[in-house]
């Protein structure tokens, strides 16, 4: 629920509105695949940024590219959170829905809290539309005298023909009425800038930009953007305008930023930092392919993007490259790395480095394309044939995703192996304000090329590929081009050293051993773990890893703000873990691993440090609400603490303020 | 003495132009220095032993820096020649050989690259990777050898064997139509396309010779006798008293003759166009002399075998006298030999472009990048 302040009367035009504080608030843009809402959403987002709130964004939309206009199918969403203050979500549910037609309103209205304001296009509630979107009587009749039981009975309901009022705008323009209505999505959001005080030049900006070519187009969105706010300054409908203050966060330089973006550059950036040219093999796969479309606007850093027959030839000359002295990428989701396993094996065996990003969509098969899950955890850890380990990093939030990218590629180029970094699809499609680094303290990654014979003197001097560094246990990476360095290597296994095929049993166990020894030495690289354990009195830790990190941590703050310790800790490394793991899973009563998934991380923790831990497990292609998983650490909490209580009390607070994502205090 | 067969074929922008050459003071390059101290473990009378010992004497011909050169195999017998050459190399995995040679051939402008395959490697498991390589036209030369039968695994059919062929897993014939690897190739529009024997070392060598000196994929397919699973498959090509009338050789210039020479050494087969099917036709050259048995009357009315020909159409037609069944007739030689832009050129171009497009250094343009247009400042 919004938290209101007290209201201060101002004068506007010939209107009186009020001014309402805010300090956070959750809109969800939705309507028809081609209406227009994640651009809305996202223009919204910008100006939101721009403006100096924190946020974070969960755009939500059909694998169909256009789904039966009308349809439930074809309903695409777009849901903002954003606030004066840290917050770590995109928001449980939505304080403001802007529906453009039946279906949008009828797929998002059960999402709703009590008192939320619900924004309609009027203008699709045809009888045709009604029943295209599975209702028999139009919800919107009788709204003045909504009884009990009336589907919109709980809302605060504003119809607004803005379709309609959007043709009347820009007829001036000449375009025929169905490119017309097509800016309506700029009208909605006018108004709803307007609503939230939103700055107005970036769009303007971007739309002038956008259909640079198109003038009429242009003029008309331009049009319909400042009519849409004037409606809103203007009408008696809108009595209310909201403040919502710029968040404070620390000093530096932000931008708006989505997961696949960050780790684009992060990908970018890893190749600067390392000087190896990146070779990025790939085949195109949602919700990766944004990723296989920044890098190839990146030629200029030397980036060679691939696009392959397939996953398998993606995977495949990124294998080649890395051999030729690239640093190798390949992206994909799911379904591309369960294609990809043998070669990534290969890339195991010849201790080259690799990049294998996986951007995780809801499985098995082809299963959920557009929607988050994070059931691939097992899959990047035991999913080929042997003993093959292959170190895995986990980004935690959008911005997050170039810190990871430069850390999987710090560690594949120093061990010479590939590294599974594990995104998802809200990472990948979400955005947040990203503090940009500087450059300078970004970390230098030498690739040290082998450049001389490496055993034996004189004439008898040889290379051997092999031959490990006794710290790292990484072999040496000689590139062709080398004169005196030729090797041959592949898939067969090889002899300790010399590298040479062996069938030798001894030499065989070693060598397993050996490659899960150099994953396991990573872990001297990794820096200890943080524990958020404010009071320090917590008896239960809430562990993740990956995008769940935002949902955790505002779970935690409402157990905490409920008067309840409970203690925080979130895994960038799934392989290995860092050192001190078992030490602080020692350290406390209960370990919760809220997942969406059926508990891979639990079982790993379970298998490695015999800890009992507790899973909280959601597999419903949706980011884990903060308000359940708070109940459910709540409970586990009193559990532990032998209190008893009501769990409501985390999910939903009653005293003041109502707030369900507070700031740390 | 010469070396090589003369293929006719006159040399366009080079294969290995832009790999580094040994210096020509120092003392040429042998054999030897291409041989790896590793034991060679086919089966004694393998046909891979005539085509390695081929390739390591035709490989100081070129005159690279063996350091420059990279073979890249697949699965099979055939896929363990890297382990045998002095050069950089990699044994990969089951068909994949032509996707991780173009990873390294699209980083590398500098390197010579060889993917070694056989019919099961490059045609079955690989066959997505084999036509898309020779689609993209990316510089390497693929061998790919061919024994019409699965020899690692132990002797099932191939999907170039012969339909009704019994095996291990096809006691009662197989029921696949097999692939013509030349035809497969022409189809996909290969830029080089040749076809060769493992026992004939001067054939074989010059076909090399030009398949690396081609800029783009070459595909050459090894004609190669495996003694253990499928011996005798080549017997007719190969025989002394039958080759003549089996092999059909492919001069680019020349009309398309064959067959054992009569008393004056002229051939008695030769290859027209056959109006009744749109393809060609074998034909003994007597039904065509004519009642004045004029053999130039007869050769005029040949097909003179054109491999630059853009259109592949004829090539493939040619293709086509290739037995699908036992192998009584195949032409060999170069079918096509067409110049087209390579994937790997084009894609450095448009990195080398933009790069010197692309102003400062890479740190600055990495800031520049990364803050974008629209920040914001918190102090």
């Amino acid at each position: 629920m919004i938290r209101p302040a007290a209201p201060v009367e101002l004068k506007v035009g010939q209107v009186s509105k009020q001014v309402k504080q805010l300090d956070r608030v959750i809109i969800r843009f939705a309507g028809d695949s081609g209406d227009g809402m994640q651009l809305t959403g996202d223009r919204f987002t910008s100006e939101s940024a721009v403006f100096g709130n924190d946020l974070m964004t969960l755009p939500n939309f059909p694998a169909e590219i256009r789904a039966p206009a009308g349809t439930m199918a074809g309903v695409s969403s777009f849901q903002v959170h954003f606030a004066d203050h840290d917050i770590l979500t995109a928001g449980d549910a939505p304080d403001v829905l802007v529906a453009m037609n039946p279906a949008a309103l009828r797929a998002n209205l059960a999402d709703l809290p009590k008192g939320a304001t619900v924004i309609v296009d009027t203008h699709d509630f045809t009888k045709r539309n009604l029943e295209k979107a599975g209702y028999t009587a139009n919800p919107l009749d009788s709204l003045g005298d909504a009884a009990p039981g009336h589907p919109m009975a709980d809302f605060n309901v504003h119809t607004v023909d803005l379709t309609g009022m959007t043709v009347e705008a820009v007829k001036e323009y000449g375009l025929s009425r169905k490119d017309a209505a097509r800016a309506k999505n700029m009208f909605a959001l006018g108004l709803l800038s307007w609503m939230y005080g939103r700055p107005t030049e970036g769009t303007e900006a971007f739309l002038s930009k956008r259909f640079a070519k198109v003038p009429d187009i242009r003029d008309a969105n331009i049009t319909a953007f400042k009519t849409g706010w004037n409606f809103g300054e203007t009408t008696e409908a809108f009595a209310v305008q909201y403040e919502i203050k710029p968040a404070e966060m620390t000093a530096g330089t932000y931008r708006n930023i989505t997961g696949n973006l960050a780790l684009s550059y992060g990908l970018v950036a890893a190749g600067v930092q390392s000087g190896l040219p990146v070779f990025l093999g790939s085949y195109p796969i949602t919700p990766a392919s944004d990723i296989l479309h920044e890098l190839s606007k990146h030629k200029s850093f030397g980036v060679t993007t691939l696009q392959a027959e397939d996953e398998i030839a993606g995977v495949g000359a990124a294998i080649g490259a890395s051999f030729a002295g690239s640093l190798g990428v390949t992206t994909t989701s799911g379904p591309g790395i369960a294609l990809k396993s043998e070669a990534i094996g290969l890339a195991v065996m010849t201790e080259l480095p690799l990049l294998v990003i996986d951007v995780q969509r809801g499985g098995p098969s082809t299963g959920l394309p557009t929607k988050t899950e994070q059931a691939d955890l097992l899959q990047a850890m035991f999913g080929r044939n042997g003993e093959a380990p292959v170190p895995i990093v986990a980004p935690q939030s959008p911005g997050d995703c170039f810190t990871a990218a430069v850390e999987a590629a710090r560690i594949a180029i120093t061990y010479r192996t590939p590294v599974m970094l594990l995104s998802d699809g809200y990472l990948a499609n979400g955005s947040e304000p990203w503090k940009i680094p500087e450059v300078a303290d970004l970390p230098v990654i030498d690739p040290d090329f082998a450049t001389a014979t490496n055993h034996g003197e004189g004439d008898d001097a040889e290379f051997w590929p092999y031959l490990r560094d006794a710290d790292t246990l990484a072999r040496p990476w000689a590139i062709p081009g080398t004169a005196g360095l030729e090797h041959r290597i592949g898939g067969l296994e090889k002899g300790e050293g010399h590298g040479n095929i062996s069938y030798d049993p001894a030499n065989h166990d070693f060598m397993v051993r050996t490659r899960a020894a150099k994953v396991a030495r990573i872990a001297d690289s990794l820096p200890p773990l943080e524990v958020d354990d404010p009071s320090g009195e917590a008896k239960v830790l809430v562990l993740g890893w990956g995008s769940t990190y935002g949902p955790i941590g505002a779970a935690c703050r409402r157990v905490r703000r409920a008067g309840y310790h409970v203690a925080q800790t979130h895994l960038r490394h799934l392989n290995p873990f860092p050192k001190d793991l078992g030490e602080i899973l020692a350290r406390y009563d209960k370990v919760m691993v809220p997942e969406m998934n059926l508990g891979q991380l639990a079982l790993l923790l379970r298998g490695t440090y015999l800890v009992d831990a507790v899973g909280f497990n959601q597999v419903n292609g949706m980011p884990i609400k903060a308000a359940d998983l708070a109940e459910a650490v709540g409970t586990l909490v009193a559990e532990a603490e032998g209190i008893d209580l009501d769990p409501a009390v985390f999910s939903h607070p009653t005293t003041a303020p109502a707030d369900h994502e507070e700031a740390p205090r | 003495m010469s070396t090589s067969t003369d293929l006719g074929v006159p040399a366009m922008r080079s294969g290995t132009e832009s790999v580094p050459t040994v210096d020509p003071d120092a003392p040429a390059q042998t054999g030897k220095e291409f041989t790896s101290d590793q034991e060679v473990r086919w089966c004694p009378g393998c046909g891979d032993y005539a085509v390695l010992k081929a390739v390591q004497s035709f490989l100081p011909d070129l005159g690279l820096r063996r350091e420059n050169i990279v073979f890249v195999s697949g699965i099979g017998c055939s896929s363990r020649f890297p382990y045998y050459l002095d050069t950089y190399g990699m044994h990969s995995i089951h068909g994949r050989a032509p996707s991780i040679a173009t990873g390294i051939a699209t980083a590398r402008e500098d390197l010579n690259v060889w993917v070694v395959t056989g019919d099961g490697d490059a045609l079955s498991i690989g066959g997505n990777h084999l036509i898309h390589a020779l689609r993209r036209n990316v510089n390497m030369t693929i061998l790919l050898f061919n024994n019409r039968i699965y020899g690692l695994t132990k002797g099932q059919y191939s999907p170039t064997s012969e339909a009704g062929k019994i095996t291990k897993s096809t006691p009662m014939g197989s029921l696949d139509h097999p692939f013509n690897p030349v035809s497969l190739a022409l189809g996909a529009e290969a830029s080089f396309v040749a076809r060769t024997i493992d026992s004939d070392r001067k054939h074989l060598t010059a076909v090399l010779a030009a398949a690396a000196a081609h800029r783009g994929t070459s595909l050459v397919e090894i004609y190669q006798n495996c003694p253990i699973f499928n011996d005798g498959a080549f017997d007719a090509i190969k025989d002394r008293d039958t080759k003549e009338n089996a092999l059909i050789p492919l001069v680019h210039g020349q009309p398309v003759t064959y067959g054992v020479p009569d008393d004056e050494g002229n051939p008695t087969k030769g290859v027209i166009r056959d109006p009744g099917t749109g393809g060609v036709k074998a034909v003994d050259l007597a039904d065509l002399t004519g009642p004045e048995a004029d053999h130039q009357a007869a050769l005029d009315q040949l097909i003179v075998h054109d491999a630059h020909n853009p259109d592949p159409s004829v090539a493939f037609a040619i293709s086509r006298l290739t037995d699908s069944g036992y192998l009584n007739t195949s032409p060999i030689g170069i079918f096509r030999q067409v110049e087209r832009p390579t994937y790997d050129d084009q894609a450095r171009a448009q990195i080398n472009s933009s790069r010197e497009a692309a102003p400062g250094t890479p740190t600055d343009r990495l800031t520049t990048l990364i803050n974008g247009t629209d920040t914001w400042t918190v102090v």
